[in-house]
């Protein structure tokens, strides 16, 4: 695990980085909508706007306001300007990532463009920590949304369609979560409070079991999930018990049952320190969205609102945060193709 | 290849063979997956399907009764159905009566109705041509042009028929 003399490497295993100066995470922001802050996880975001149309004409203006508010948020809260930031990596879930483009355009920061469907949070976590711990960045904003009508108009049906949805089927979560990477701020406002870095990385593989319902993505994440945690341990020669919690990003009652299970035959107990924020951030019974929440928003506004609340307050103080992405199309899904799946893991560890 | 018993994940996680491993994966996703009661779900579509009947059923009655012949009166109801199916899309109500309903709102008239309504609301934003224009009909354009080609396919076979001397 520890990096060999001069010529120091910061790979670790097959698919991992441990970070020679781990990046801190000094601020995170969390945008949500109605339906999310009625949730458990309500009263700890940061903005809630019970608008949907958050004051604009369409889905995809409105998912951008979105973007820019979480995006806005951050560097206030970090106590930064926009010129401060180096490199803004983000993504959302519209075609040719509209909210991105359009959402953040004002803001004046070079951009980095990324798409690993609901993942894309972990994927810029790990690009925004590589950054700056590569030095080629000294403060990095990561930032993904997502928003329930602009998501569904695209993958699925208009909203007034009248249709019923499965019980594996998953709710877009309206949202976006920005958090603030940076190499030298390692102030702390609150000396009471931990500092929290991302101590490293495992960047998933695609991963297809050759699921087909687009319904249940859940079950086609589930695998990568599965690959990547196993992946982890392995790189870094870990047992479960090392993390005080596993968080995936989306995948649900339906996926959390079926990675627990893979992972529990592959000799990994994880059921006792397993947690989903897609099953978190909704109660399914009252709010009726299914197997749970979901989108690039879901696993942002979690960990920006809650999962960082708890690293900082040390009641957890080390936490393998994995965001799960579903890589489908309507088009690939119309093909009558699979939906593959991709997990991206990062570590995050109260210091 | 019909696997009927459960397939465990051991079974998945050991299959070196990637299309063995996919049909395990799928079988076992399959016995995992909550099912929607299908019991349940017909007497809902009956109760929902029926009502939906019984108010077109009322509404002939009336136009008769206020003096149309039956086939007029047939028409009036359509377009009356149509409108109210039309009317409560723009309301954001029938997705509600179908998410209840399901299969009883999806085949009447007024499901019709809906699929057609519902685009059009959601695409107006991309303008009258590339919006509503090109999008209005992504859900019952498979519909319409199935349903006028069967009766195409349909007239052909009548028309032989009758030169045949059959019918």
């Amino acid at each position: 695990m520890t990096a060999n003399g001069n010529n120091q490497t910061k790979m670790v295993g097959k698919q991992s980085i441990l970070f020679q100066n781990a990046p801190y995470i000094i601020a995170t922001a969390s945008v949500a909508g109605k339906k999310e802050s009625e949730g458990p996880l309500g009263s700890l975001f940061d903005i809630v706007n019970e608008d949907p149309m958050f004051g604009q004409n369409s889905w995809e203006e409105a998912e951008s306001e979105l973007m820019k508010e979480a995006a806005e948020k951050v560097i206030m809260k970090a106590g930064l300007a926009n010129s401060d930031i180096r490199y803004l990596v983000g993504g959302d879930l519209l075609g040719q990532l509209i909210a991105t483009s359009f959402g953040i355009a004002e803001l004046k920061i070079p951009v980095l463009g990324i798409y690993g469907a609901c993942s894309t949070m972990g994927e810029a976590m790990s690009i925004g920590a590589m950054l700056v711990d590569g030095g080629y960045a000294d403060r990095v904003l990561a930032i993904t949304s997502s928003h329930f009508a602009g998501a569904e108009k695209q993958f699925r049906f208009p909203l007034d369609y009248g249709n019923q949805r499965p019980y594996s089927a998953t709710w877009t979560v309206t949202g976006s979560g920005a958090v603030i990477i940076t190499g030298e701020d390692k102030k702390i406002s609150n000396p009471a409070e931990a500092d929290v870095v991302i101590k490293g990385i495992t960047t998933g593989k695609i991963v297809d079991y050759g699921i087909k319902d687009s319904m249940n993505m859940g079950a086609a994440m589930a695998p990568a999930a599965f690959e990547t945690i196993k992946q982890n341990l392995e790189d870094f020669g870990l047992q479960p018990s090392y993390y005080d919690r596993i968080i995936t990003g989306d995948l649900g009652d339906v996926g959390s049952k079926i990675l627990i299970d893979l992972l529990l035959e592959a000799g990994h107990d994880i059921s006792k320190n397993h947690m989903d924020c897609g099953v978190e951030i909704f109660d399914k019974e009252k709010q009726d969205t299914h197997a749970g929440g979901s989108g690039c928003g879901c696993s942002a506004i979690t960990f920006a609102g809650y999962i960082y609340r708890k690293l900082k307050t040390r009641e957890w103080n080390r936490v393998l945060f994995l965001p799960t992405g579903a890589l489908l199309s309507q088009v690939s899904f119309n093909e009558g193709k699979t939906v593959p799946g991709i997990a991206h893991a990062v570590m995050v560890e109260a210091k | 290849m019909s696997e009927k018993k459960q397939v465990s994940a051991k079974e998945i996680i050991n299959e070196t063979d990637t299309q063995q491993r996919n049909e395990y994966f799928n079988q076992y996703v399959k016995d995992v997956t909550p099912k929607n009661s299908i019991l349940g779900n017909t007497v809902k579509a009956f109760l929902v399907g029926g009502i939906i009947c019984i108010i077109g059923q009322a509404l002939t009655n009336y136009y008769i009764y206020m003096g149309a012949d039956e086939d007029t009166g047939k028409l009036y109801t359509t377009i009356t159905l149509v409108f109210l199916s039309v009317l409560l899309t723009g309301f954001g109500i029938y997705q509600k009566m179908a998410k209840f309903g399901g299969a009883g709102t999806l085949v009447p008239i007024t499901g019709f109705a809906n699929s057609v309504a519902a685009p059009a609301v959601e695409y107006k934003k991309e303008g009258q041509v590339f919006g509503i224009g090109c999008k209005i009909f992504t859900i019952a354009g498979p519909v319409i042009l199935y349903g006028i080609f069967c009766s195409w396919v349909l007239g052909i076979i009548y028309y032989l028929l009758k030169l045949l001397g059959v019918v």
